[in-house]
């Protein structure tokens, strides 16, 4: 099967899959240590659904969701770390190209490339390009957004690999395998 | 626990009358002007606008109370750490050192602190009604309509308008499940240890996603089957046309903005005021 990236699947899967990240967002969260970051289980499905439907839904999802989610939560969308959320779900769905969970193969080296492309991502996302725009755009004191930003990174791949794995080799099981049927 | 999204309510008032495409504009710029000005009085500006307009749009208090204590909480938290993470940050940047009183070791509060602090956060709480007043009075079909017509992609729409039609049903899907699960014994609260806590949500998360799995690939065979993506562009049916007080508004909200561009650039020289030298 042609692998498409912006078919009316990878739509509808953005949608609901945006409204699945506002929800665990919303209602799933464990407070960690560190004031103003949460360990986001979020993060986990909007990588899942990065690798299976390719990186423009993975970073639709985290970006639609987390605004809408500032939105409801706040009033008004704290951008940059909008943005680096988006990112890390558009980098980590890189590995939609590499893998092929839709025909249900997700061997161990497809496990590795998930993983070493969340972990990517999210030092991407968290350690450069949050930080990066809070300076820029809101003035915030350096060492804040970079203790901040690491502490998300940890949180976030740690989300990311853990829940995206166990998810993806649920996932794997449930699709038909490609030549799984043979003529008698 | 339920939280209503887009609770929006059909009144008679300027605000509810301009189109979403106005409002999201004028969100959209208001915003922008706060975020990248370090002026206080111009923030200040902002926000009696923005306070002005909630009075007009008839949003009660109560209505915004669970999200104005969040947004406090947030925002004293935020305060406090910029303080222990960053004391001399307010010298840093505007260049002078008057002393108000000392605390301990480096925990000296300056004038030039207390101006940075303050300034920061105005800034965050002056924009909060301009989120609250623009979800609130605008209409979630219009909202994607209106975004599509500052030229984002429509497919990209399309994704939008879904997740706010379909976020209530995932919403209560994962009650049900959740309390399903909690009936069979499965504990999620407090009690349990961290570990464990997080194996439980993942026996909630595994059955939510895939009913949310079934429900992308039914949605989007009948969106098939209708011939959605065949064109390039597409029509909205909850459009509206832009009326005279539509122009007014978005004339004046980027009267504010090039204005707090030019005393950026005129006036104060950067993007902070500074009125110690």
């Amino acid at each position: 099967m042609k692998k498409s990236l912006f078919s009316t699947k990878t739509i509808v899967a953005t949608g609901l899959g945006a409204a699945l990240f506002m929800v665990l967002f919303m209602f799933v969260k464990v407070p960690s240590p560190v004031p103003e970051t949460n360990i986001q289980l979020a993060y986990g499905v909007s990588a899942f659904l990065g690798c299976v439907f390719g990186p423009i839904a993975g970073g639709l999802i985290a970006f639609i969701g987390h605004a809408l989610n500032d939105f409801i939560a706040y009033g008004s969308p704290w951008w940059s770390w909008i943005i680096a959320s988006g990112v890390a779900g558009a980098i980590g769905g890189l590995a939609f190209f590499k893998t092929d969970v839709e025909s249900g193969e997700f061997s161990t080296k497809d496990m590795v490339v998930f993983n070493v492309m969340q972990i990517i991502a999210n030092l991407v996302a968290w350690v450069v390009v949050a930080p990066v725009l809070d300076i820029v755009i809101y003035s915030e004191p350096v060492n804040l957004v970079f203790t901040q930003g690491a502490v998300a990174f940890v949180s976030n791949s740690i989300c990311a690999c853990v829940v995206g794995t166990l998810l993806l080799v649920v996932y794997a099981k449930t699709r038909t395998k490609k030549g799984s049927l043979t003529k008698n | 626990m339920k939280i209503k999204l887009f609770s929006y309510n059909q009144l008679d008032t300027f605000v509810h009358h301009l189109s979403g495409l106005t409002k999201l504009v004028c969100f959209l710029l208001l915003t922008t002007t706060v975020m990248l000005t370090y002026d206080v009085r111009i923030i200040i500006g902002v926000m009696v606008i923005s306070f002005v307009l909630f009075k007009v749009s008839k949003i009660t208090f109560k209505q915004v109370k669970m999200m104005m204590i969040y947004v406090f909480i947030f925002l004293i938290t935020n305060f406090i750490l910029t303080y222990i993470f960053s004391p001399q940050e307010g010298v840093k940047i505007y260049g002078t050192y008057h002393e108000v009183f000392t605390i301990a070791g480096p925990y000296v509060v300056t004038q030039e602190q207390m101006l940075y602090q303050f300034t920061k956060f105005m800034k965050y709480f002056s924009v909060i009604p301009l989120g609250i007043i623009f979800i609130l009075t605008t209409n979630p079909s219009e909202f994607a309509s209106s975004l599509n017509h500052i030229k984002v992609n429509y497919k990209a729409c399309t994704a939008i308008s879904l997740t706010l039609r379909y976020f209530p049903d995932v919403q209560r899907d994962y009650h049900t499940i959740s309390l399903a699960q909690q009936a069979r014994g499965l504990d999620l609260s407090k009690k349990e240890k961290l570990m464990t806590r997080l194996k439980n949500i993942l026996m909630i998360l595994v059955p939510l996603i895939f009913s949310t799995l079934d429900r992308i690939e039914m949605i989007s065979n009948a969106m098939d089957l209708r011939g959605f993506g065949k064109h390039k562009t597409r029509t909205w049916y909850s459009y509206r046309k832009l009326g005279r007080n539509d122009y007014l508004a978005m004339a004046f909200c980027l009267a504010v903005f090039i204005g707090s561009l030019l005393v950026a650039v005129y006036i104060n020289h950067s993007k902070f005021w500074n009125p110690f030298i």
